[in-house]
């Protein structure tokens, strides 16, 4: 009878201390507060999840761009597997749009209609066991309300010749100024490549080997990628015209699509903190932000 | 809610209770397993997300931690049911596989970013739970009468499912309110398995079935495989599993033949889980009234009548609806049926040992098929791949049949 007593007493008092732990943890999320998308300025995902920009907090997101008003955040949802894209324009209605998977990469075109995005998906191939995930990455234009659902769906060329394959992953969009052109990376058995997408002709082109995570130059005339060496990636940038490849100045294995800055510096996140670089490869890496990832320019 | 019951419940003598009623001891456990899997499964649902954005582990080393302890966990698993028999204190051995899977859930947020610590982590986690799933089946059979196993089974795995389903949803929920709060998870997550434990030693009583600390050989474990009737249920079962195709590739399968939207993929295991827990306790009830092994054949039949809808060219909401069934009802057939089985084969001295014999063999012989299938489908196409299994199932079946 008396072990009965304690057996009740030991429950409760186990309840009673993972209900304290939980309340004591929702007490300090802050309110969401309205940012400024007319100022420049970085905005980022701090370490509890939320958008940051100087000390205002934002909605709560795994991954978050902006540009010419239009913020892009994409976060994972109370439903397991689920994401769910928010697009807030000043002036129009939020609009959220549910996509299966984990987030991954979330940007938005330099004119602020496109946005592009890039969800993990586990189980989704047919020797992968578990712990082997996919990728799918898809495009929404604000504008028409198209939803280019996965760019699995559009034609894609290697090396000149039509390459229909079932086992093609998607990740990494990055748009040109035109909201017409943009780019990715494509793996499948062959490899990894570099693609040129056209959102017209729903065609993509391979450029080149090996080019993960692009991100397009203000300019246009760059990308910054994460260059596979092995098991491990690291931050180069491409000249698109002449091809020239150029490794940035900080060795450090890292997994980001990396952000411009501006035209001569990149950031990227790496080991819970965003730093930026040089875009000639000279220089050293700086410390931009602690506890912080996902860095996007008010712009 | 369950505690009246667990208390009255004397604790069962094979063959002197009543035929429809299971044992408070068998309650107990169901109540440990349900609240254990919350626990589980709602760390299983959130590690990926934590790993990369708590972490910002890369999901290229996130393939390297999972799927590398298979091999462990069955060694493990034979370990705890010898221990379970030897020391002839089943309730010892799973509270120490509860209690080290608990205390992992506690370490996971201490092992930071190391991906070393995380992979020890889990797999000590997945340690605890080889350990204590052969002690705690001897004592569902040590706690039920011989005419009512089936039906302790199943209401044992009706109880396992529901916390398994349950997990997830209280993960995602405490994620939502608490906005990308992982350690808040992994706390809440430690909690409960804290509770299971407290269950599990002060409630759930050890079945005066147990033997006297018996002086169990290891060879004597080797030894039961020359019983011929434990030896064939080992070897059909074996043969069985290998001929299945694994979750992950029937899920797929019904996504793919039935033209479902991708996104439907993550939900299409809660189908078949809802199944088998609404199914495990009747069917359980039925293996005890019309033969186990009967049932468990049976249970292998429709899993195969599903391969073979997969495999013939059809498509829609209604295929998909009827191969999760058929899923549902192979598990439900199969998993608490095999142990209500193989019990009655296993000498009481040497239960624990006897059944984590007969768990391992399937559990290695599924993950091989599962493999099999991969590179059959592979190498062909889906549909083909599921047409061969259908007919490799079948013959096993008829092979299966000449076990009674």
């Amino acid at each position: 009878m008396k072990r009965t007593w304690v057996g009740v007493a030991a429950v409760v008092l186990t309840v009673v201390a993972g209900a304290v732990f939980v309340g004591l943890r929702t007490g300090d999320a802050a309110a969401e507060q309205q940012l400024d998308l007319a100022r420049g300025g970085l905005l980022y995902v701090d370490e509890s999840g939320r958008v940051r920009q100087d000390d205002r907090v934002g909605p709560s997101c795994q991954r978050v761009d902006v540009a010419a008003g239009t913020l892009a955040c994409l976060r994972a949802t109370a439903l397991p597997d689920q994401a769910e894209l928010l697009v807030t324009k000043p002036g129009a209605e939020p609009r959220l749009i549910s996509e299966w998977g984990l987030p991954s990469r979330v940007r938005v075109s330099p004119s602020g209609r496109l946005v592009g995005w890039t969800v993990f998906r586990s189980g989704d191939s047919y020797l992968g066991g578990v712990g082997t995930f996919s990728t799918t990455a898809g495009i929404f234009d604000l504008a028409t309300g198209n939803h280019y659902g996965s760019l699995e769906d559009f034609a894609l060329t290697v090396d000149g010749k039509p390459y229909p394959a079932a086992d093609l992953n998607y990740w990494g969009v990055t748009f040109a100024r035109d909201d017409l052109t943009f780019y990715a990376t494509a793996r499948s058995a062959g490899g990894t490549w570099l693609v040129r997408g056209d959102l017209r002709t729903r065609t993509l082109t391979s450029l080149r080997r090996n080019v993960e995570c692009p991100s397009l130059s203000p300019d246009g005339t760059r990308v910054a990628y994460k260059f596979r060496d092995g098991d491990r990636w690291r931050l180069h940038v491409l000249h698109l015209a002449n091809g020239r490849d150029i490794p940035l100045a900080d060795p450090a294995h890292l997994d980001d699509q990396p952000q411009w800055l501006d035209d001569r510096t990149v950031a990227y996140g790496r080991d819970k903190a965003i730093y930026a670089v040089p875009a000639d490869g000279t220089g050293v890496p700086a410390l931009l932000r602690a506890g912080a990832s996902s860095p996007a320019v008010v712009r | 809610m369950y505690l009246s019951t667990i208390r009255s419940a004397d604790p069962a003598r094979p063959g002197g209770r009543a035929k429809h009623a299971v044992s408070g001891t068998v309650i107990g456990l169901g109540v440990v397993s349900l609240i254990t899997d919350v626990s589980a499964e709602m760390v299983t649902a959130v590690l990926p997300l934590y790993l990369v954005y708590g972490l910002g582990v890369g999901y290229l080393q996130l393939g390297a931690i999972d799927g590398l302890y298979t091999g462990a966990t069955a060694l493990l698993r034979l370990a705890g049911g010898y221990f379970a028999d030897r020391l002839g204190r089943p309730k010892a051995v799973a509270l120490v596989g509860y209690g080290l899977s608990a205390a992992t859930k506690l370490a996971l947020p201490a092992a930071g970013s190391s991906l070393g610590a995380i992979g020890l982590v889990i797999g000590a986690d997945r340690a605890g739970k080889g350990i204590r799933t052969a002690p705690r089946d001897a004592m569902i059979t040590l706690a039920s009468p011989a005419d009512g196993l089936g039906r302790a089974f199943g209401v044992h795995r009706a109880m396992d499912t529901a916390g398994a389903l349950l997990g997830p949803i209280v993960a995602f929920g405490l994620l939502t309110v608490l906005v990308g709060d992982y350690p808040a998870v992994f706390g809440v997550s430690f909690c409960l398995a804290v509770i299971a434990v407290i269950v599990l030693a002060v409630f759930v009583r050890a079945p005066a079935g147990t033997v006297e600390r018996s002086r169990v050989r290891l060879r004597a474990g080797f030894a039961l495989l020359r019983q011929p009737a434990l030896r064939g249920t080992c070897l059909a079962a074996a043969l069985l599993g290998v001929c299945t195709v694994g979750d992950m590739f029937l899920f797929v399968g019904v996504q793919r033949s039935a033209g479902l939207p991708p996104g439907a993929l993550p939900l299409l295991p809660l189908a078949t889980a809802l199944t088998f827990m609404a199914l495990a306790s009747p069917v359980g009830r039925l293996a005890d009234r019309l033969g186990r092994w009967k049932v468990f054949l049976a249970g292998h039949v429709v899993l195969l009548a599903g391969y073979v809808v997969l495999a013939a060219s059809v498509s829609g909401w209604l295929v998909a609806a009827v191969v999760l069934a058929a899923h549902g009802v192979f598990y439900a057939c199969t998993d608490g049926v095999l142990m209500a089985h193989a019990a009655p084969l296993v000498p009481e001295p040497l239960r624990a040992t006897g059944l984590a014999i007969v768990q391992t063999g399937q559990a290695l012989a599924r993950a091989a098929g599962a493999v099999a299938f991969g590179a059959l489908a592979a190498g062909t196409a889906l549909r083909p791949a599921f047409a061969v299994f259908a007919v490799v199932l079948l013959v096993s079946v008829l092979a299966g049949t000449r076990i009674k």
